[in-house]
């Protein structure tokens, strides 16, 4: 199954990239999607555990993925 | 009538009050959140706001409606700007109506309280030594 990964902010600049395609076995949960981005280059100047959300939720890395989803990686809000 | 909404052209304050107040509203009340000229100890040139709209406007909608069900406020509507924004102008507005003042005033400050804490939006800040700096609302910002 394929699952949409988006970056913004401090995060697309770290990585290069704003989006990913990625691969994954059906069953994969939010934490292998991270574990995945760790192993990009520019990943270092990302933490350990930065923030999802899932279709526009926030998630757990315990939460089982889908085909089709949209999974946001959300860098510390500034809003206001 | 609950409204939030991520926009890119100058929001229009006038049109806010006008949407949540009514006749049985005796209390109107407006945040608005303001690019300022200094943010630890530097001097800001402009400030880049960027959003992760469609969940940031689901967010914002999300905490209007805990506002509205918290402090019995039905008439509540917000709208972030993103861009480049110069200082002084809005980068947030939540407008808000109810019969009494009381409710209107915490329903506000819950409001861009929580905005400030989930909604994904980020902003950059650009200097006057032309250098630049994402900016964290962790970053010891005051209340």
């Amino acid at each position: 199954m394929t699952v949409t990964v988006r970056f913004f902010a401090s995060y697309a600049e770290a990585l290069g990239m704003r989006a990913l395609a990625l691969q994954l076995d059906v069953g994969a949960t939010v934490q292998d999607v991270l574990s995945s981005v760790c192993a990009m280059p520019g990943a270092s100047r990302l933490p350990p555990s930065p923030l999802v959300a899932v279709n526009h939720t926030y998630a757990r890395g315990s939460q089982i993925l889908f085909d089709g989803d949209e999974v946001a990686l959300i860098p510390p809000v500034a809003g206001g | 009538m609950i409204r939030s909404a991520i926009v890119s052209e100058t929001i229009d304050i006038a049109a806010l009050l006008a949407e949540v107040g009514d006749a049985a509203n005796g209390a109107t009340s407006l945040f608005l959140g303001t690019v300022r000229s200094r943010n630890n100890h530097r001097d800001v040139l402009m400030i880049e706001y960027s959003a992760y709209e469609p969940m940031a406007e689901k967010e914002i909608g999300d905490i209007l409606r805990e506002a509205a069900e918290r402090f019995g406020v039905a008439n509540i509507v917000a709208e972030h700007r993103v861009g480049e924004l110069e200082i002084g102008e809005v980068s947030v507005a939540i407008a808000a109506a109810h019969p009494h003042r009381g409710p209107v005033l915490d329903a506000l400050r819950y409001s861009i309280e929580q905005l400030k804490q989930r909604v994904p939006i980020w902003k950059m800040e650009h200097y006057a030594d032309g250098t630049r700096n994402w900016v964290s609302a962790s970053q010891g910002e005051p209340e």
